[in-house]
């Protein structure tokens, strides 16, 4: 009797531990049974290089949401990589050690504020800053990279300072003992034996970028053509399914849902990536 | 003796390089901290002036923007994914930590999946919501295709603190459980589980702070009823909904910046629990 209860146990446990395998199928079985007609319906090509779109007039073209993800990615990385990746190094190697608690705790906070703050905090602050030093609408490309780019930086940092504190104590030892000074070890020694963890951090930050919805949406414009300046408005993956799945219908509708489709393939995509590097780190 | 700081900067004229490279560093400290303090500090100077009775009211208007039925559903809302996800989460731990054998095909893929799942963004979890739990299940907008949203969302935040948790448990404690006849289930729950608990609560914490946080996966499984939930198949707003649906109007500025208030102020206390909590791990291990 209590064998089988035992067994009987270890197959609700087998069981319950498929939930995660049966979420994943049914997320990609619903997104492309529900998006892959409509991009045949329209056409590979018109869907992804397709530059207008208009739903009123049926016309279904997201490269210039592709576009817009890749454009406010990229610039929240160009802002917000230096500055993580050298205050990771702060944390891990300059911080005196009386102030790294509450600093750490602040890029936790950082982390954990919602993205609709994020967003609300950007459209009072930064779209008014961009506005009057930039030019523009203030609702733009730099805006969303700006606001993106301090989005990122907790993961960016917690990622690559703990990937930096990895690194065996005996690398930055020897480059001391060879006349370096803390500086140049820590640069030229224990940051590149770094290198693959920081880089999963920063892919990690991609992700977190090119995903995110609500804060985009607050504070770039939202025009759904090919932005021609940093300061023209700029409409992504994301924000384009959020703006117009509330009133969508028929093609218009499973026309968004591959947008999602597209999406998804990108995150897989960097998610893949990503557990290459962060496998290559935990073996260095 | 330690060298004084006057030793330490007279030392970098020989070595401009380094000394650049200190500069950087610190700098860029100056400008994450500068950053988290301003959009903090920014808020609550902002937000706290409007903060009034009126905002708490029982019933939602367009006069008062009470925010307080929201609240009520961020209650609902947390408590329904948790009662949800933590049950499959802390077990689909146990299966994988506990009892799937070393180099069992099936860890892997659950491994890759959760990996996955983690890896999603919320608007593409929320479309799949109101395609698979509004539309194909027949829930509708209501706080439970939202809370089932959610659960799949926090399920590998869940299950991989509890992995952890349940490896960091030393081996002897297994051992001296089976060594005293008790089997693989009392094992597992009467020894194991407890002494794991606190990473469990750490997970169950940050799980939390996603829940209140999230809206791009709410606004199209729960909706944005500024309504109290009173089954669970009613549309509901939680406070982060309800937050960007004003902001969205344009009309509510002041409240807008009360409700930013809120969040923060929930959103600090989740953190500082969950500092309380890895804090009592940490001493633990010293102890130990």
């Amino acid at each position: 009797m209590k064998n089988f209860k035992e067994k009987a146990m270890h197959i609700v446990f087998l069981l319950t531990a498929c939930v995660s395998i049966a979420a994943v199928i049914l997320i990609c079985v619903f997104l492309f049974a529900n998006g892959i007609p409509a991009i045949g319906k329209i056409g590979v090509f018109n869907f992804l290089l397709g530059t207008k779109w208009h739903p009123e007039n049926n016309v279904y073209g997201i490269f210039p949401m592709i576009l817009g993800s890749i454009y406010v990615t990229a610039g929240a990385l160009i802002i917000g990589v230096p500055i993580g990746l050298l205050t990771s190094i702060f944390m891990a190697r300059f911080c005196p050690k009386r102030i790294y608690k509450p600093i750490k705790a602040g890029i936790d906070l950082m982390a954990g504020i919602p993205s609709v703050v994020y967003g609300f905090f950007g459209l009072v602050v930064i779209v008014p800053f961009v506005r009057d030093h930039f030019g523009g609408r203030g609702f733009s490309v730099l805006t969303a990279s700006i606001l993106l780019g301090l989005m990122i930086l907790p993961t960016i940092i917690s990622v690559a300072e703990s990937s930096i504190r990895a690194v065996p104590e005996s690398y930055y030892e020897g480059a001391l003992a060879l006349g370096a000074s803390h500086e140049r070890s820590v640069f030229f020694t224990v940051v590149p034996a770094a290198k693959s963890g920081i880089l999963a951090g920063i892919v990690l930050g991609i992700g977190r970028a090119i995903g995110e919805t609500m804060a985009v949406m607050m504070v770039a414009g939202n025009q759904a053509v090919i932005p021609k300046s940093l300061t023209d408005g700029v409409r992504t993956l994301t924000t384009n399914i959020v703006m117009e799945m509330g009133y969508s219908a028929d093609l218009h509708r499973e026309a968004l849902i591959a947008t999602a489709v597209v999406l998804f393939v990108f995150i897989l995509i960097i998610n893949l990536t990503f557990s290459v590097l962060k496998r290559r780190s935990d073996k260095a | 003796m330690k060298p004084s700081v006057k030793q330490k900067l007279l030392a970098y004229r020989h070595d401009p390089k380094s000394f650049l490279l200190l500069l950087a560093v610190i700098l860029a400290a100056v400008i994450t901290i500068s950053a988290i303090v301003f959009i903090i500090l920014y808020i609550l100077i902002k937000g706290i002036p409007h903060l009034s009775s009126s905002l708490f009211a029982w019933e939602y208007t367009s006069e008062n923007v009470s925010l307080l039925p929201a609240l009520i559903n961020t209650l609902f809302m947390t408590a329904l994914s948790l009662i949800i996800a933590v049950p499959i989460g802390i077990i689909s731990a146990i299966y994988l930590v506990e009892y799937a054998k070393r180099g069992n095909k099936l860890v892997g893929i659950v491994r890759i999946t959760t990996e996955t799942l983690s890896g999603i963004p919320s608007i593409v979890y929320g479309l799949f919501g109101s395609l698979f739990f509004v539309k194909a299940c027949g829930f509708d907008l209501s706080l439970l295709s939202g809370a089932l949203t959610l659960s799949i969302m926090i399920l590998p935040l869940i299950m991989r603190t509890t992995e952890e948790a349940l490896i960091a448990v030393p081996d002897s404690y297994r051992e001296g459980s089976f060594g005293l006849g008790a089997g693989k289930l009392r094992t597992v729950f009467r020894i194991v589980l407890p002494t794991a608990v606190p990473g469990i609560l750490s997970g169950v914490i940050l799980s939390i702070g996603r829940i209140v946080g999230e809206s791009a996966a709410l606004v199209f499984t729960a909706g944005t009823v500024a309504e109290v939930a009173k089954s669970l198949f009613s549309s509901t707003r939680t406070l982060a909904v309800h937050m960007y649906a004003i902001s969205g109007e344009g009309l509510y500025i002041g409240q807008t910046y009360a409700t930013a208030v809120v969040l923060l102020l929930l959103v600090i206390v989740i953190n500082a629990l969950s500092g309380l909590i890895a804090k009592k791990i940490g001493g633990e291990k010293k102890n130990g």
